[in-house]
Protein backbone atom coordinates (compact mmCIF):
# COMPACT_ATOMS: atom_id res chain seq x y z
CA UNK A 1 0.00 0.00 0.00
CA UNK A 2 1.60 3.30 -0.92
CA UNK A 3 1.03 6.53 1.79
CA UNK A 4 0.60 9.73 -0.42
CA UNK A 5 2.56 13.07 0.60
CA UNK A 6 0.68 16.72 -0.52
CA UNK A 7 2.93 19.38 -0.90
CA UNK A 8 0.87 22.37 0.23
CA UNK A 9 2.99 25.16 -1.19
CA UNK A 10 4.28 23.20 -4.54
CA UNK A 11 1.73 24.98 -6.65
CA UNK A 12 0.66 21.86 -8.41
CA UNK A 13 -3.00 20.88 -7.51
CA UNK A 14 -3.32 18.23 -5.07
CA UNK A 15 -5.20 15.64 -7.49
CA UNK A 16 -2.10 16.05 -10.15
CA UNK A 17 0.62 15.33 -6.95
CA UNK A 18 -1.63 12.22 -6.31
CA UNK A 19 -1.74 10.63 -9.93
CA UNK A 20 1.57 11.55 -10.01
CA UNK A 21 3.12 9.80 -6.86
CA UNK A 22 0.78 6.54 -7.82
CA UNK A 23 2.42 6.68 -11.39
CA UNK A 24 5.84 6.71 -9.55
CA UNK A 25 5.40 3.92 -7.48
CA UNK A 26 4.16 2.36 -10.60
CA UNK A 27 7.32 3.10 -12.61
CA UNK A 28 9.91 2.22 -9.56
CA UNK A 29 7.68 -0.99 -9.27
CA UNK A 30 6.88 -0.32 -5.63
CA UNK A 31 3.27 -1.37 -6.37
CA UNK A 32 2.05 -3.99 -9.13
CA UNK A 33 -1.01 -4.95 -10.66
CA UNK A 34 -4.05 -6.63 -8.30
CA UNK A 35 -2.48 -4.12 -5.18
CA UNK A 36 -5.45 -2.01 -3.74
CA UNK A 37 -4.79 2.06 -3.85
CA UNK A 38 -5.91 3.34 -0.04
CA UNK A 39 -9.30 4.53 -0.02
CA UNK A 40 -10.35 7.83 0.14
CA UNK A 41 -11.31 7.42 3.86
CA UNK A 42 -7.80 6.27 5.00
CA UNK A 43 -6.17 8.91 3.00
CA UNK A 44 -8.40 11.87 4.23
CA UNK A 45 -7.23 10.69 7.41
CA UNK A 46 -3.71 10.97 6.73
CA UNK A 47 -3.40 13.84 5.11
CA UNK A 48 -7.05 16.17 5.83
CA UNK A 49 -7.19 16.77 2.23
CA UNK A 50 -10.74 16.86 0.54
CA UNK A 51 -12.30 13.16 -0.37
CA UNK A 52 -13.36 14.38 -3.13
CA UNK A 53 -9.87 14.97 -4.65
CA UNK A 54 -8.69 11.86 -4.23
CA UNK A 55 -11.82 10.13 -6.15
CA UNK A 56 -10.78 12.77 -8.89
CA UNK A 57 -7.36 11.35 -9.16
CA UNK A 58 -8.76 7.77 -8.80
CA UNK A 59 -10.90 8.98 -11.44
CA UNK A 60 -8.33 10.06 -13.87
CA UNK A 61 -6.05 7.12 -13.44
CA UNK A 62 -9.05 5.34 -14.10
CA UNK A 63 -9.63 6.93 -17.27
CA UNK A 64 -5.70 6.33 -18.08
CA UNK A 65 -6.39 2.72 -17.66
CA UNK A 66 -4.15 2.35 -15.10
CA UNK A 67 -6.64 1.31 -12.30
CA UNK A 68 -10.02 -0.37 -11.75
CA UNK A 69 -12.65 0.30 -9.04
CA UNK A 70 -14.26 -3.04 -7.34
CA UNK A 71 -17.86 -2.37 -6.16
CA UNK A 72 -17.84 -2.41 -2.39
CA UNK A 73 -14.17 -3.42 -2.60
CA UNK A 74 -11.89 -0.22 -3.62
CA UNK A 75 -9.75 0.83 -6.16
CA UNK A 76 -7.26 -1.71 -8.00
CA UNK A 77 -3.96 -1.37 -10.11
CA UNK A 78 -4.86 -2.86 -13.46
CA UNK A 79 -1.45 -2.14 -15.94
CA UNK A 80 2.14 -1.49 -14.11
CA UNK A 81 4.27 0.99 -15.73
CA UNK A 82 7.34 -0.52 -13.84
CA UNK A 83 10.14 -0.94 -16.89
CA UNK A 84 12.16 -4.66 -15.80
CA UNK A 85 15.22 -2.54 -15.84
CA UNK A 86 14.24 -0.06 -14.30
CA UNK A 87 14.42 -1.43 -10.96
CA UNK A 88 16.54 0.09 -8.03
CA UNK A 89 18.32 -3.14 -7.76
CA UNK A 90 18.30 -3.79 -11.65
CA UNK A 91 22.07 -3.54 -13.38
CA UNK A 92 21.36 0.06 -14.00
CA UNK A 93 20.48 0.88 -10.90
CA UNK A 94 23.23 -0.84 -9.30
CA UNK A 95 25.55 1.27 -11.80
CA UNK A 96 23.43 4.19 -10.79
CA UNK A 97 24.27 3.98 -7.30
CA UNK A 98 28.18 3.36 -7.44
CA UNK A 99 28.02 6.26 -9.68
CA UNK A 100 26.11 8.27 -6.83
CA UNK A 101 29.08 6.82 -4.32
CA UNK A 102 31.68 7.98 -6.35
CA UNK A 103 29.91 11.69 -6.90
CA UNK A 104 29.90 11.59 -3.02
CA UNK A 105 33.20 10.95 -2.83
CA UNK A 106 34.44 13.48 -5.28
CA UNK A 107 32.59 16.31 -2.63
CA UNK A 108 29.42 16.92 -4.82
CA UNK A 109 26.49 17.56 -2.38
CA UNK A 110 23.01 16.17 -3.23
CA UNK A 111 22.08 19.69 -5.56
CA UNK A 112 25.36 18.77 -7.60
CA UNK A 113 24.87 15.18 -7.82
CA UNK A 114 20.99 15.53 -9.05
CA UNK A 115 21.93 18.36 -10.76
CA UNK A 116 24.52 16.94 -13.05
CA UNK A 117 22.82 13.77 -13.30
CA UNK A 118 19.78 16.04 -14.79
CA UNK A 119 22.22 17.79 -17.14
CA UNK A 120 23.11 14.46 -18.43
CA UNK A 121 19.41 13.08 -18.94
CA UNK A 122 18.34 15.99 -20.98
CA UNK A 123 21.33 15.99 -23.01
CA UNK A 124 20.46 12.30 -23.69
CA UNK A 125 16.69 12.16 -23.85
CA UNK B 1 -38.46 16.25 -6.44
CA UNK B 2 -37.78 18.44 -9.24
CA UNK B 3 -35.17 18.70 -12.15
CA UNK B 4 -32.56 20.44 -10.01
CA UNK B 5 -32.40 17.03 -7.75
CA UNK B 6 -28.49 16.70 -8.40
CA UNK B 7 -27.65 19.92 -6.51
CA UNK B 8 -27.91 20.33 -2.48
CA UNK B 9 -28.10 24.02 -2.95
CA UNK B 10 -29.41 26.28 -5.45
CA UNK B 11 -30.27 30.25 -4.96
CA UNK B 12 -31.91 32.15 -7.48
CA UNK B 13 -32.39 36.21 -7.44
CA UNK B 14 -31.30 35.63 -3.85
CA UNK B 15 -31.19 38.85 -2.16
CA UNK B 16 -31.79 40.05 1.27
CA UNK B 17 -32.44 43.87 2.63
CA UNK B 18 -32.33 44.58 6.41
CA UNK B 19 -33.28 48.66 7.46
CA UNK B 20 -29.62 49.13 6.98
CA UNK B 21 -29.50 48.47 3.11
CA UNK B 22 -29.04 45.41 1.32
CA UNK B 23 -26.84 42.66 2.71
CA UNK B 24 -27.46 40.11 -0.19
CA UNK B 25 -28.24 41.16 -3.62
CA UNK B 26 -29.13 39.22 -6.96
CA UNK B 27 -27.18 36.02 -5.52
CA UNK B 28 -27.79 33.14 -8.21
CA UNK B 29 -25.25 29.77 -6.98
CA UNK B 30 -25.53 26.60 -7.91
CA UNK B 31 -23.78 23.98 -5.65
CA UNK B 32 -23.32 20.01 -6.48
CA UNK B 33 -24.08 17.23 -4.65
CA UNK B 34 -21.33 15.84 -2.61
CA UNK B 35 -19.02 19.51 -3.22
CA UNK B 36 -16.87 21.34 -0.56
CA UNK B 37 -17.81 24.49 -1.01
CA UNK B 38 -15.55 27.32 0.84
CA UNK B 39 -17.93 31.06 1.01
CA UNK B 40 -15.42 33.62 1.26
CA UNK B 41 -14.88 37.06 0.86
CA UNK B 42 -14.20 40.38 3.88
CA UNK B 43 -16.69 40.48 7.16
CA UNK B 44 -19.79 42.29 6.17
CA UNK B 45 -19.79 40.30 2.82
CA UNK B 46 -23.11 38.98 3.52
CA UNK B 47 -21.73 34.87 4.41
CA UNK B 48 -23.47 34.99 7.28
CA UNK B 49 -26.96 36.15 5.13
CA UNK B 50 -26.83 33.70 2.83
CA UNK B 51 -26.22 30.95 4.90
CA UNK B 52 -28.82 32.38 7.44
CA UNK B 53 -30.88 32.02 3.87
CA UNK B 54 -29.76 29.04 3.11
CA UNK B 55 -31.20 27.61 6.95
CA UNK B 56 -34.69 28.95 5.89
CA UNK B 57 -34.64 30.28 8.97
CA UNK B 58 -33.95 33.90 7.49
CA UNK B 59 -36.79 34.80 4.53
CA UNK B 60 -35.63 35.95 1.46
CA UNK B 61 -36.43 39.97 0.07
CA UNK B 62 -35.72 38.46 -3.22
CA UNK B 63 -35.58 34.98 -4.61
CA UNK B 64 -35.95 31.64 -3.59
CA UNK B 65 -33.71 28.89 -1.95
CA UNK B 66 -33.97 25.42 -2.75
CA UNK B 67 -32.19 22.89 -0.36
CA UNK B 68 -31.75 19.16 -1.86
CA UNK B 69 -33.84 19.30 -4.85
CA UNK B 70 -36.40 20.90 -3.02
CA UNK B 71 -38.19 23.90 -2.26
CA UNK B 72 -37.84 25.38 1.48
CA UNK B 73 -40.40 23.81 4.36
CA UNK B 74 -42.60 26.17 5.61
CA UNK B 75 -41.48 25.71 9.24
CA UNK B 76 -38.50 24.83 10.70
CA UNK B 77 -35.67 23.20 8.54
CA UNK B 78 -34.92 20.67 6.13
CA UNK B 79 -34.75 17.19 8.20
CA UNK B 80 -31.41 16.56 5.69
CA UNK B 81 -29.63 20.15 6.21
CA UNK B 82 -27.90 20.88 9.20
CA UNK B 83 -26.31 24.53 10.51
CA UNK B 84 -23.52 24.83 12.84
CA UNK B 85 -23.99 29.38 13.50
CA UNK B 86 -20.93 31.51 14.21
CA UNK B 87 -21.42 31.84 18.01
CA UNK B 88 -21.22 27.90 18.47
CA UNK B 89 -24.17 26.43 20.28
CA UNK B 90 -22.49 25.17 23.19
CA UNK B 91 -23.87 26.10 27.23
CA UNK B 92 -20.94 26.64 28.65
CA UNK B 93 -22.37 25.57 32.29
CA UNK B 94 -22.94 22.22 30.85
CA UNK B 95 -20.57 19.19 30.58
CA UNK B 96 -19.31 17.24 27.40
CA UNK B 97 -21.70 14.24 28.76
CA UNK B 98 -24.46 16.82 29.58
CA UNK B 99 -24.55 18.34 25.97
CA UNK B 100 -24.80 15.03 24.59
CA UNK B 101 -27.74 13.96 26.83
CA UNK B 102 -29.23 17.63 25.50
CA UNK B 103 -29.00 17.14 22.06
CA UNK B 104 -30.64 14.00 22.46
CA UNK B 105 -33.55 14.85 24.57
CA UNK B 106 -34.16 17.97 22.27
CA UNK B 107 -34.25 16.75 18.40
CA UNK B 108 -36.36 13.99 17.39
CA UNK B 109 -33.44 12.65 14.54
CA UNK B 110 -30.72 12.66 17.04
CA UNK B 111 -27.99 9.95 16.35
CA UNK B 112 -26.77 9.27 19.34
CA UNK B 113 -24.40 6.66 18.39
CA UNK B 114 -22.39 8.70 15.61
CA UNK B 115 -22.06 11.81 18.66
CA UNK B 116 -20.70 9.87 20.67
CA UNK B 117 -18.16 7.83 17.72
CA UNK B 118 -17.29 11.82 17.06
CA UNK B 119 -16.88 13.20 20.55
CA UNK B 120 -14.49 10.04 21.96
CA UNK B 121 -12.89 10.09 18.33
CA UNK B 122 -11.70 13.79 19.30
CA UNK B 123 -10.93 12.71 22.84
CA UNK B 124 -13.33 14.89 24.10
CA UNK B 125 -13.70 14.63 28.21
CA UNK B 126 -17.00 13.02 28.87
CA UNK B 127 -16.88 14.88 32.57
CA UNK B 128 -15.43 18.50 32.09
CA UNK B 129 -17.40 21.49 31.76
CA UNK B 130 -17.53 23.37 28.24
CA UNK B 131 -16.20 26.08 29.62
CA UNK B 132 -13.51 24.31 30.12
CA UNK B 133 -12.59 23.19 27.21
CA UNK B 134 -10.04 24.81 24.45
CA UNK B 135 -11.50 26.09 21.39
CA UNK B 136 -10.42 23.24 19.51
CA UNK B 137 -12.20 21.21 21.73
CA UNK B 138 -15.08 22.98 21.44
CA UNK B 139 -15.20 23.73 17.55
CA UNK B 140 -15.43 19.88 17.53
CA UNK B 141 -18.48 19.20 20.00
CA UNK B 142 -19.86 21.63 18.36
CA UNK B 143 -19.53 20.14 14.79
CA UNK B 144 -20.30 16.47 16.55
CA UNK B 145 -23.56 18.08 17.88
CA UNK B 146 -24.12 19.28 14.23
CA UNK B 147 -23.41 16.14 12.62
CA UNK B 148 -25.61 14.08 14.93
CA UNK B 149 -28.65 16.37 15.03
CA UNK B 150 -29.76 15.93 11.65
CA UNK B 151 -28.85 12.09 11.77
CA UNK B 152 -25.86 12.25 9.09
CA UNK B 153 -26.89 15.35 7.36
CA UNK B 154 -27.00 15.93 3.53
CA UNK B 155 -26.06 19.39 3.45
CA UNK B 156 -23.84 21.19 6.26
CA UNK B 157 -23.55 24.85 6.69
CA UNK B 158 -20.79 25.87 8.42
CA UNK B 159 -20.49 29.78 9.70
CA UNK B 160 -16.91 30.55 10.57
CA UNK B 161 -15.90 27.08 11.89
CA UNK B 162 -12.08 27.52 11.69
CA UNK B 163 -12.55 31.40 13.21
CA UNK B 164 -10.20 31.68 16.65
CA UNK B 165 -8.34 28.11 16.00
CA UNK B 166 -4.58 27.68 15.69
CA UNK B 167 -2.97 26.21 13.01
CA UNK B 168 -2.84 22.77 14.17
CA UNK B 169 -6.21 22.77 15.66
CA UNK B 170 -7.67 24.08 12.07
CA UNK B 171 -6.32 21.37 10.79
CA UNK B 172 -7.44 18.51 12.76
CA UNK B 173 -11.14 20.17 13.04
CA UNK B 174 -10.94 19.94 9.32
CA UNK B 175 -9.59 16.44 9.03
CA UNK B 176 -12.75 15.36 11.31
CA UNK B 177 -15.46 16.88 8.57
CA UNK B 178 -13.34 15.40 6.22
CA UNK B 179 -13.65 12.10 7.64
CA UNK B 180 -17.13 12.78 7.82
CA UNK B 181 -17.39 13.66 4.27
CA UNK B 182 -15.53 10.55 3.02
CA UNK B 183 -17.94 8.57 5.19
CA UNK B 184 -21.31 10.42 4.01
CA UNK B 185 -20.68 11.86 1.11
CA UNK B 186 -22.22 14.62 2.06
CA UNK B 187 -22.52 18.46 0.87
CA UNK B 188 -20.71 21.17 3.18
CA UNK B 189 -20.58 24.48 2.43
CA UNK B 190 -18.57 26.79 4.87
CA UNK B 191 -17.71 30.50 5.12
CA UNK B 192 -14.33 31.58 6.11
CA UNK B 193 -11.92 34.66 6.06
CA UNK B 194 -8.94 32.56 6.99
CA UNK B 195 -7.80 31.21 3.34
CA UNK B 196 -5.27 28.61 4.65
CA UNK B 197 -6.44 25.40 4.32
CA UNK B 198 -8.73 26.02 2.28
CA UNK B 199 -6.92 24.76 -1.14
CA UNK B 200 -6.94 20.98 0.24
CA UNK B 201 -10.13 20.94 1.42
CA UNK B 202 -12.36 22.31 -0.68
CA UNK B 203 -13.31 21.78 -4.49
CA UNK B 204 -15.52 24.55 -4.58
CA UNK B 205 -14.94 28.50 -3.96
CA UNK B 206 -17.97 30.83 -3.92
CA UNK B 207 -16.54 34.49 -3.36
CA UNK B 208 -19.01 37.08 -1.68
CA UNK B 209 -17.77 40.83 -1.66
CA UNK B 210 -20.08 43.67 -1.20
CA UNK B 211 -23.34 41.56 -1.31
CA UNK B 212 -22.60 40.19 -4.40
CA UNK B 213 -20.99 36.65 -5.86
CA UNK B 214 -17.89 37.45 -7.36
CA UNK B 215 -16.84 34.48 -8.53
CA UNK B 216 -18.64 30.85 -8.01
CA UNK B 217 -17.50 27.25 -9.47
CA UNK B 218 -15.24 24.43 -9.72
CA UNK B 219 -11.93 25.31 -8.19
CA UNK B 220 -9.86 23.35 -10.67
CA UNK B 221 -11.78 24.76 -13.21
CA UNK B 222 -11.16 28.22 -12.31
CA UNK B 223 -7.80 27.76 -11.36
CA UNK B 224 -6.96 26.19 -15.41
CA UNK B 225 -9.07 29.64 -16.33
CA UNK B 226 -6.79 32.04 -15.14
CA UNK B 227 -2.66 32.82 -15.14
CA UNK B 228 -0.91 35.12 -13.21
CA UNK B 229 1.34 37.62 -15.61
CA UNK B 230 4.41 38.79 -14.48
CA UNK B 231 6.39 41.83 -16.46
CA UNK B 232 7.39 45.19 -17.32
CA UNK B 233 4.73 47.37 -15.99
CA UNK B 234 4.88 49.61 -18.69
CA UNK B 235 3.36 47.66 -21.16
CA UNK B 236 0.52 45.93 -18.98
CA UNK B 237 -1.69 48.98 -19.94
CA UNK B 238 -2.61 48.24 -23.78
CA UNK B 239 -0.62 45.09 -24.27
CA UNK B 240 -3.22 43.21 -22.23
CA UNK B 241 -6.73 43.41 -23.31
CA UNK B 242 -8.86 45.40 -20.48
CA UNK B 243 -11.77 42.66 -20.57
CA UNK B 244 -9.41 39.54 -19.30
CA UNK B 245 -8.04 41.83 -16.55
CA UNK B 246 -9.40 40.39 -13.59
CA UNK B 247 -6.94 42.28 -10.80
CA UNK B 248 -3.62 44.23 -11.16
CA UNK B 249 -1.05 45.07 -8.96
CA UNK B 250 2.19 47.56 -10.14
CA UNK B 251 5.59 48.93 -8.99
CA UNK B 252 7.15 51.47 -10.60
CA UNK B 253 8.75 48.33 -13.02
CA UNK B 254 6.62 45.59 -12.78
CA UNK B 255 2.98 44.35 -13.21
CA UNK B 256 1.52 41.68 -11.68
CA UNK B 257 -1.85 40.96 -13.42
CA UNK B 258 -4.94 37.90 -12.96
CA UNK B 259 -6.18 37.20 -16.56
CA UNK B 260 -8.73 35.10 -17.34
CA UNK B 261 -7.37 33.64 -20.48
CA UNK B 262 -5.07 31.36 -20.04
CA UNK B 263 -3.81 31.51 -23.37
CA UNK B 264 -2.76 35.12 -23.63
CA UNK B 265 0.80 35.89 -23.60
CA UNK B 266 1.29 39.71 -24.42
CA UNK B 267 4.67 39.82 -25.59
CA UNK B 268 8.59 37.92 -24.83
CA UNK B 269 8.96 40.64 -21.88
CA UNK B 270 6.25 38.37 -19.51
CA UNK B 271 6.24 35.43 -17.99
CA UNK B 272 2.72 33.62 -17.19
CA UNK B 273 2.34 31.14 -13.91
CA UNK B 274 -0.34 29.30 -13.08
CA UNK B 275 -2.88 30.74 -10.51
CA UNK B 276 -3.82 30.18 -7.07
CA UNK B 277 -6.91 30.30 -5.12
CA UNK B 278 -5.23 33.08 -2.80
CA UNK B 279 -4.42 34.75 -6.03
CA UNK B 280 -8.29 34.92 -7.27
CA UNK B 281 -9.71 35.23 -4.05
CA UNK B 282 -7.18 38.42 -3.39
CA UNK B 283 -8.07 39.87 -6.93
CA UNK B 284 -11.85 39.98 -6.71
CA UNK B 285 -11.73 41.25 -2.90
CA UNK B 286 -9.23 43.88 -4.14
CA UNK B 287 -11.19 45.15 -6.92
CA UNK B 288 -14.58 44.90 -4.92
CA UNK B 289 -12.89 46.95 -2.35
CA UNK B 290 -12.02 49.54 -4.92
CA UNK B 291 -15.54 49.83 -6.44
CA UNK B 292 -16.18 50.56 -2.91
CA UNK B 293 -13.87 53.34 -2.87
CA UNK B 294 -14.47 54.60 -5.91
CA UNK B 295 -18.56 54.52 -5.00
CA UNK B 296 -17.80 56.46 -1.42
CA UNK B 297 -15.77 59.10 -3.35
CA UNK B 298 -18.66 59.34 -5.82
CA UNK B 299 -21.32 60.21 -3.04
CA UNK B 300 -19.04 62.35 -1.92
CA UNK B 301 -18.50 64.67 -4.73
CA UNK B 302 -22.40 64.64 -5.41
CA UNK B 303 -22.73 65.91 -1.68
Amino acid sequence: MIQFRVDRSSGTPTYVQLIQQVKQALHMGLIGVGDQLPTAKDVVAATAINPNTVLKAYRELEREGLVEPRPGAGTFIRRSLAHPDAGIDAPLGVELAAWARRAADAGLGREDAEALAKAVIDRTF
Amino acid sequence: MTEHDDLALRATGLGKRYRRGWALQDCDLALPRGTVAALVGPNGAGKSTLLHLATGLLRPTTGHVEVLGRPMPRAGIDPKLAFLAQDKPLYRGFTVEGMLRAGAALNTSWDAGYAAQLVDRGHLPRAAKVATLSGGQRSRLALALALALARRPELLLLDEPLADLDPLVRREVMAELMGAVAETGMTVLLSSHVLTDLDDTCDHLVILARGRVQLAGDIDTLLAGHRVLTGPAHQAIGHIPSEVIVGIETTTRQATVLINDPALLPGPDWISQPATVDDLVLAHLRTAAEQDAGDRAVLGQSA
